[in-house]
């Protein structure tokens, strides 16, 4: 056994300011094997791999390969000690032609010629039974072709380790096929290969083993024979169970009477398919489903974030139109945005500015919120959310994720809403910070404002909702309510209706 | 108050340090040079006015034009990240709109003054607009969209003319460009003055600068909340071409004559350094218009510094470039922040004393 | 060698006048001219005024024009005028360089070339002769003038146009002669690039500085301009009686418009206007006398100007 064993990561740690993005990582590659990486958004899987390849430096642990400690310090250091990267996008030259591409920026490169260069390209392209020769330019070949040129690039490299990140996301299913009936030939060939997707089933198609990462956490590494899809899912979206204590029943019955607050039929975006979705005054509900399912893309319509191209929005029974965001959040919407940093907050504003913004542009233009008033109201929400901040002339940018998140609820507490829609408010903060947010969630549904509630944490929508939508690729499949809220019941309708 | 006026010294200042440090180092220097470089004395010009001069006077008015410019062109940096480099071609323009609109009617009164200004300025913004639309609606890069601009604008300048240098004399120009009846201070300097007040009361009624800021320094969250992003950006430029036929009615005033191939020529160059000096990042977001205009300040001085050291001609640009680098350097991220580190290295190292 | 040349071009002029009364249907002669365009400056504006007023229909000529500041859109002009059969070329380069082809092609096709305001680096045998100013003149025609006035002391500050260009070489030729000479004292010279307020703010610094001058030579009149504004703000007369002497260049109307009212002392010519030289060179059907024409130019002092010499001399309105 211990011979077999290609690579070996043993408690690797990883740091960013205020986030820690690896903590106590195992990982095992052995010879000969496709092993899948799998883990939600932020679960370290990408942190993980730049590691790997020299991209990022560990904050602490080890790296074997073939039983010898090496430390990998840049992308080149990783190639010369046999790991190679695919990534999802092409990073080859397509105006070169197939054999320059293989060949290009490896020593000894300039004094080789061109036939020699195509020979030999030729030569590997044949026996990967890659259908493409040396001399074609690489831009007139296929996606998949591409990427599979990349892969004998990496073979002819003599890489022990092959990374394929999210190699099929833009690949038919024949394309598909070809990559894969390529990957088990290198596996005979002794290379491991680790293979990142989201994909769940493509992972049962191909891989031999299955490590699953959550929250920078590793969750265990499994065969994949031995581990159905309902429980990878499972480990993937986590349930830990309770240790957060009790804060207050789930009213599961809350709000199934009062008046509907939004109603959509119909409603399409340039990112989803048409979906009906309603949510009453003082409900909680959630969108649930892996990553890319469209749960996002999902509320970003019924807010106006993305362009919206059909659909008929009712709010309080009234017909309206909701095209950009100032709709919505005229509407009494507000929208927490999935990316804090991305989409929330703005980084060198203040703690105020960035507590009054949507109060602000939903007062308009003529009407500035005075320095005294914005000051009263960053403090009232600072006092209130119990954000930890050096004072409120603070810029957002220095202040912990946790606390980041805080100010950006502030914001949209602030403007008052009837409808408050959460993507991911939990991420990668503290646990007691997600405590008070799930808190506050419920406290908000007793106040009569409708939440609807996104997080990749199933435990915790469970907890918060009183009813949850599912969805699968682009669609949803499910709603669970009352006695169907539970865990094992989410997993199998995210998996699908198999096993 | 108390806390207020350490929170100026620990925000406010901050940002201006760079500019006040080279004001004064040039003050300095120029003291030591000659102690009376600064005098100010009063002399009877040419209209029999009593007006201040000497090289304070001289700096401060000759830096009117892109005092004004920098204004607007920090806006435009805050939002849209990029900067102008069509607001001398386009205060070309403006300046000869100006004069068109002066030699249009039979003599000049200060209402035809006016009316020339008023569509002056409204020829500048729709150029800003024009500008503005390429970059708001198009998202293209501000140095390439103003691009266009700045390599026809004079052409256009100059068929607004329609001959090589028109010239236009009235007292009344002579007033705004020079000095006014009873005033001792320049009235482009007042000017300056009366346009920093507008823009402070323009960000005091209205939400504009928190907007602006919040589109430059992250445009995806901005729109989330609702901000109209393209709005804010295009309204930028426009406030830009209101700063620019400003400088370029000044400009004429002046001389009494609009030049298109001269007037305001590289300007801009200088007015994105004064954005730049002033410790405003070109890279959009938080700004200060007081930054600004201090830096346009520093220009000014450098120039009449050198040219007073006479120094020779062709030396000048030259000159200008070193200091001006030394300062942007100094004020850039990567140096402010080594030298944070060095502060606070100091810092915590008498307190590890302490502690021992 | 000469004298084979000199056959040949009048054999050509003999073809070419046979060549024009057989294919000149009107009669009139086919002129094309390559120029800089008229927003260059006041003075081309002038010069392609002039060039539009002498060759018109009712002198005789049929006028072909192209305008461009870029030598190969210039050199691409000429030979379009060339294809097209024109009879004289006249031209104007935005440089100096790479116009031996084009010039050789038009002599072989036995058009006559003639050059304005701008001389050529080719052989003289490829055009007939160049018409241009000579800016080392009008400095001197300028610092005679100077002279002339008999100051006990001259303290001048020169500002010049942009360093290397004709114009600002010629013009400060005759000045640093004086400077050299210990006749005059230089109190600042400096560029100003042709550029008003620029050379304000160098007459500005000086006044600040406090010392004395009492001569103003700028390079061009709105150099002038801005100087006379740096005086008028300091309260320092000028013009004629004044404490200080104001000289400009180019003669713009509104230029001596400003030395009538006695505001300046002087102005010198810049002439743009050689299409009638040229005209009359070709009406004649005379080889011209020498290769190099320099066209006749002016200095006009505040005291002797008429309203005549502005109508006839200024450029401009």
């Amino acid at each position: 056994m211990q011979e077999e064993c290609l690579l070996k990561l043993r408690g690797i740690d990883k740091y960013f300011p205020g986030v820690r993005a690896l903590h106590n990582v195992d990982f095992t590659l052995r010879k000969g094997e496709i092993h899948a990486l799998m883990g939600e958004n932020g679960a370290g899987k990408s942190t993980l791999i730049k590691i790997l390849t020299g991209v990022y430096q560990m904050d602490d642990g080890s790296i074997t390969i073939d039983g010898e400690a090496v430390s990998i310090h840049s992308p080149q250091d990783a190639q010369n000690k046999g790991i190679s990267t695919v990534y999802q996008e092409i990073t080859l030259c397509p105006n070169l032609t197939v054999a320059e591409n293989m060949f290009i920026g490896r020593e000894g490169g300039l004094l080789v010629n061109q036939k020699e260069y195509k020979r030999k390209a030729d030569e590997q392209l044949q026996s990967l039974g890659i259908p493409a020769r040396g001399g074609q330019q690489l831009g007139s070949c296929s996606l998949a072709v591409q990427q599979m040129v990349a892969i004998a690039r990496a073979v002819d490299m003599k890489c022990k380790v092959l990374i394929l990140d999210e190699p099929t996301s833009s690949l038919d299913d024949k394309e598909v096929n070809m990559l894969f009936s390529l990957m088990r030939d290198l596996k005979a060939k002794g290379v491991g290969i680790i293979f990142v997707t989201h994909f769940l089933e493509q992972v049962y198609e191909v891989s031999d083993r299955i490590t699953v990462l959550r929250n920078g956490e590793l969750v265990g590494e499994y065969l994949t024979k031995d581990l159905p899809q309902v429980q990878l899912v499972a480990r993937m979206m986590g349930k830990e169970l309770d240790e957060l204590g009790d804060f207050g029943e789930t009213d599961s019955a809350a709000g199934s009477d009062s008046p509907v607050f939004y109603e959509a039929s119909g409603l399409v975006s340039e990112e989803t398919n048409p979906f009906d979705f309603t949510i009453r005054k003082g409900e909680v509900n959630g969108f649930t489903g892996l990553l890319g399912s469209g749960r996002s893309e999902s509320v970003r319509a019924i807010f106006g974030a993305d362009k919206v191209t059909g659909g008929t929005v009712k709010v309080n029974g009234e017909e309206v139109k909701i095209s950009r965001p100032v709709d919505a959040m005229k509407k009494g919407i507000a929208y927490l945005a999935e990316d804090r940093k991305r989409d929330g907050i703005i980084a060198d504003l203040s703690v105020r500015e960035n507590i009054i913004l949507a109060l602000q542009v939903m007062n308009g233009f003529f009407k500035p919120i005075s320095r005294s008033e914005s000051e009263a109201f960053a403090d009232e929400y600072i006092k209130a959310l119990n954000i930890k901040t050096a004072s409120s002339e603070t810029p957002i940018g220095s202040l912990s994720g946790g606390n980041q998140q805080k100010v950006i609820l502030a914001r949209w507490l602030l403007t008052h809403p009837d409808y408050l829609i959460l993507d991911e408010p939990t991420r990668g903060i503290d646990v007691g910070t997600k405590l008070e947010i799930q808190k506050l969630v419920l406290q908000l549904a007793r106040d009569g404002v409708s939440v609807t509630f996104i997080s990749s944490e199933v435990e915790e929508m469970l907890r918060t909702c009183s009813r949850l939508i599912v969805m699968r690729d682009r669609h949803i499949v499910g709603e669970l309510k009352g006695e169907d809220l539970n865990q094992a019941q989410v997993m199998k309708t995210i998996a699908g209706g198999e096993a | 108050m108390k806390d207020g006026s350490k929170k100026f010294l620990k925000n406010g200042l901050g940002q201006l340090t760079i500019p006040l440090i080279a004001v004064a180092l040039l003050v300095i220097f120029n003291l030591i040079r000659d102690p009376s470089f600064f005098s100010i004395s009063i002399t009877h010009n040419n209209v029999g006015n009593a007006v201040l001069s000497g090289n304070l006077i001289s700096i401060i008015n000759g830096a009117s034009e892109l005092a004004i410019l920098a204004i607007g062109m920090t806006l435009v940096t805050a939002a849209t990240k990029g900067q102008d480099i069509s607001v001398g071609a386009a205060a070309a323009i403006a300046g000869s709109v100006f004069v068109k609109v002066l030699k249009s009617g039979s003599e000049i009164s200060v209402g035809m003054v006016l009316l020339a200004f008023l569509c002056a300025c409204l020829v500048a913004m729709i150029f800003g607009a024009f500008n503005g639309t390429l970059v708001a609606v198009f998202n293209i890069q501000p140095m390439i969209a103003t691009l266009i601009l700045y390599t026809c604008g004079r052409s256009i300048a100059y068929w607004i003319n329609g001959g090589a240098t028109p010239t236009v004399n009235s007292p009344i120009l002579n007033a705004i460009g020079s000095f006014a009846p009873g005033i001792p201070v320049p009235t482009p300097v007042i000017i300056v003055i009366a346009v920093t007040i507008l823009f402070k009361l323009l960000f005091h009624f209205t939400s504009l600068e928190i907007l602006t800021q919040s589109v430059g320094i992250n445009q995806s969250a901005a729109r989330l909340n609702g901000i109209n992003t393209t709005f804010i950006k295009l309204l930028s430029f426009i406030l830009l071409g209101v700063c620019v036929s400003v400088a370029g009615c000044i400009g004429v005033s002046r001389l009494g004559l609009i030049n298109h191939e001269t007037l305001l020529l590289d300007v801009e160059m200088d007015a994105i350094l004064a954005v730049a000096i002033g410790g405003n990042s070109l890279g959009g977001g938080k700004f200060k218009i007081s930054g600004s205009i201090i830096g346009a300040y520093v220009i000014q001085m450098l120039t009449i510094t050198l040219y007073a050291m006479k120094v020779s001609s062709t030396d000048v640009k030259a000159y200008k470039a070193i200091v001006i680098v030394l300062l942007v350097v100094i004020g850039s991220p990567v140096v402010k922040e080594r030298f944070r580190k060095i502060f606070k290295k100091g810092k915590s190292g008498t307190k590890g004393v302490e502690a021992a | 060698m000469r004298r084979f040349s000199k056959v040949l071009s009048l054999a050509l002029v003999v073809i070419m006048m046979f060549a024009l009364t057989a294919c000149g249907g009107d009669g009139s002669i086919k002129v094309g001219v390559v120029n800089n365009p008229p927003s260059e400056s006041g003075y081309r504006e002038a010069n392609v005024k002039d060039m539009e007023a002498v060759f018109s229909k009712e002198n005789g000529y049929e006028l072909k024009t192209a305008y461009s500041l870029k030598n190969d859109e210039q050199l691409q002009a000429a030979q379009g005028f060339i294809t097209e059969g024109v009879d004289y070329l006249l031209i104007s380069a935005a440089e100096t360089t790479g116009w031996d082809e084009v010039l050789k092609k038009a002599k072989d096709a036995g058009i006559k070339v003639y050059l304005f305001d701008r001389m050529i680096d080719v052989d003289e045998s490829l055009y007939e002769a160049a018409v241009v100013s000579d800016m080392a003149k009008e400095g001197e025609t300028a610092v005679n003038w100077l002279l002339s006035q008999n100051l006990d002391e001259y303290n001048v500050i020169h500002i010049q146009g942009a360093m290397g260009s004709d114009a600002q070489i010629g013009r400060t030729g005759a000045l640093d002669a004086q400077f050299a000479s210990g006749k005059m004292n230089k109190v600042v010279q400096q560029t100003a690039t042709w550029d008003e307020a620029e050379a304000k703010k160098i007459v500005e610094s000086v006044i600040n500085s406090g010392e004395d001058f009492n001569v103003i030579y700028a390079e061009n009149d709105g150099m002038a301009k801005g100087a006379v504004a740096a005086l008028d703000e300091a309260g320092i007369t000028h013009g004629v009686d004044g404490e200080v002497i104001v000289m400009g260049f180019d003669c713009n109307k509104w230029a001596l418009r400003e030395l009538k009212a006695g505001a300046w002392n002087y102005d010198g010519q810049c002439s743009p206007f050689q299409a009638k030289i040229i005209s009359d060179l070709i009406k004649s059907g005379n080889a011209p006398s020498s290769k190099k024409i320099i066209n006749e130019e002016k200095g006009f002092d505040a005291k002797t100007l008429t309203d005549a010499d502005i109508d006839t001399y200024g450029l401009g309105e």
